[in-house]
């Protein structure tokens, strides 16, 4: 049985506490899997996520890092405990540096380690390191979520937390990022994901989580889930029609729906 | 007249940019405008009179006076001590009041608390030194002709290098240390900055104590050049925030330029209007920029 990196239980949270937004979620991220979790707006997915980085206040639960509670680390510990976040929104720090953001990234490394780190993250994205010492807010969509996933992956952490990773990135930007969250794990990551593309972001996960109203509706491998009538129909955006269409087909197929036939 | 007039407003734009940068760092990491700042001056001014008594007792060890300057080694190191002092002094009004305030406060809780720290402040100045001017020195110094016919003190050249050094000291602590680049980040996204490894507790604690020690060496060059009275900060008050407004909130660059904008605007003011509306002139400044550029020359658009 493949061994849990985080251990997320009974997790109550929201911006008060009065309101809170989850309501007992329990979520497992194993060694060397990608996790993606899915459910309409409000959900409470990027809460979760904030909450697990140390952004939003946990108030009931319990958060475990290889065994080890982060449920009240202070987020400036998290980098160094081995969880690398990248937000949704402002993912980079735009008057810096390409650069400066990786310095920072860096942070809680010595200064000789830091720069070794830099220097494998330049060879393992040479767009960053041609373009070190332009100011990072002139990237492309692409290329700043390249930096920001760069960024997080410095101190080289257990649990990559990343919260819409592909939000406004082209299809083909998009694309290019899901390979670089396979590639996490390759790298020995284990990643946990927000997205509202779910089901693309389910066809490179292994597992997969649907939050509905700040509580777990629904748990499973990615692949069950992708074709789950009920899930298709209910949070992958997919008409009952499609799902019954597609269902009938073979598993993993192409999307081949009509939406003129819908109507 | 002109360059005269000029030279005056390089020098006095000098101490405004010194004392400026603290309080644009203030406005954009803590974000509040701090009007307790402009005391830091004050206290940095009066702690480095207390120095001065005990490094004095050793001026024979020291020396005279430095070349032409009416001063020797003993008020320098008063300086140092006196931004240590003032910067241990920042730390305490930060851990007793502003970080206590700003874990529930909202913005005009804040400004209106640093109202009354600086209210406080200044009356305990008057309290322990009391209400009459001091100087640091009573050795009369001539000035120096430069070409142009222009006059300036060695005391004043010697603040104007001073300011250069610092500012080319804090430009390459800013740009070339990790804690300087934390600083920026801090500055622009306190959350990711946080989530990429920052202390930004210590990072604040860093914003107070450069603030309060730039501040403490500009109330120092301003005690120098002038005098030390109480109202010492109070009456750069707002030559300090149009400086820091025009220059944009966290920018150090901006808050040097918009020093020497308000220093040039109030000397070459007194050659079309009386002398005496000469400090209403950082005040209009600070209106002109509000209305034409809210985020000032160097901030960051909104």
């Amino acid at each position: 049985m493949t061994r849990n990196v985080l251990e997320a239980s009974g997790i109550f949270a929201g911006y008060s506490p009065e309101l809170p937004i989850l309501h007992g979620v329990d979520l497992n991220v194993g060694q060397g899997e990608v996790v993606t979790i899915i459910g309409p707006n409000g959900a409470g997915k990027s809460t979760f996520i904030k909450a697990i980085a140390g952004l939003v206040t946990v108030t009931a639960g319990n958060v475990q890092l290889n065994g080890r509670n982060i449920t009240h680390i202070r987020s400036h510990r998290l980098a160094a405990s081995g969880v690398g976040f990248v937000p949704q929104n402002g993912n980079i720090f735009t008057t810096l540096s390409i650069h400066e953001n990786l310095v920072l990234g860096a942070i809680s490394l010595r200064s000789k380690p830091a720069r070794q780190r830099i220097a494998e993250i330049y060879r393992q994205y040479p767009v960053l390191q041609e373009r070190q010492f332009e100011k990072a807010g002139i990237l492309s969509g692409g290329q700043r979520q390249i930096l920001a996933v760069a960024r997080a992956l410095l101190t080289h952490p257990r649990l990559m937390l990343l919260d819409e990773p592909t939000a406004g990135l082209s299809p083909k930007a998009a694309a290019e990022l899901f390979s670089v969250v396979r590639s996490l794990v390759d790298s020995g990551s284990s990643v946990l994901m927000v997205e509202q593309n779910a089901r693309a972001a389910l066809r490179v996960s292994d597992r997969g989580y649907v939050l509905a109203e700040g509580r777990n509706h629904a748990d499973g491998t990615a692949a069950a889930l992708l074709d789950d009538n009920d899930i298709r129909h209910i949070f992958l955006g997919m008409p009952q029609q499609y799902a019954d269409h597609h269902i009938a087909g073979q598993n993993g197929e192409r999307d081949h729906y009509n939406p003129r036939e819908s109507n | 007249m002109l360059l005269q007039h000029i030279a005056d407003g390089v020098l006095s734009g000098a101490v405004v940019a010194l004392g400026a940068i603290g309080l644009s760092f203030a406005m954009k990491i803590l974000r509040f405008a701090n009007f307790s700042h402009s005391e830091l001056l004050t206290w940095g001014a009066y702690f480095a009179l207390v120095f001065l008594g005990f490094t004095t007792a050793f001026s024979d060890f020291f020396g005279g006076n430095i070349g032409p300057l009416s001063f020797g080694w003993p008020l320098l190191i008063a300086m140092v001590l006196s931004a240590v002092a003032t910067s241990v002094l920042a730390l305490v009004l930060h851990a007793l009041v502003f970080e206590k305030l700003g874990r529930g406060a909202g913005h005009m809780t804040m400004v209106f608390a640093s109202f009354g720290i600086a209210l406080l402040l200044r009356h305990v100045v008057v309290l322990i030194w009391g209400p009459n001017p001091i100087y640091y020195s009573n050795e009369l110094q001539f000035a120096v002709l430069l070409p142009g016919n222009v006059r300036v003190m060695p005391d004043q050249v010697f603040l104007l290098g001073l300011t250069i050094v610092l500012v080319v000291s804090l430009h390459l602590f800013m740009t070339r240390s990790r804690a300087g680049i934390a600083m920026r980040g801090v500055s622009e996204n306190p959350d990711l900055a946080r989530v990429s490894g920052v202390n930004v507790d210590n990072v604040v604690r860093w914003v107070w104590v450069i603030g309060a020690s730039m501040a403490a060496i500009a109330g120092v060059l301003y005690g120098l050049t002038v005098q030390l009275r109480p109202e010492l900060g109070f009456g750069l008050i707002l030559p300090l925030f149009a400086a820091a407004i025009l220059g944009g909130a966290g920018s150090m660059y901006g808050a040097v330029i918009g020093g020497l904008v308000v220093g040039l605007s109030e000397n070459l003011s007194v050659m079309i209007i009386p002398t005496t509306y000469k400090p209403a002139v950082p005040f209009l400044l600070i209106l002109l920029i509000l209305y034409f550029r809210p985020d000032g020359l160097f901030g960051e658009r909104r």
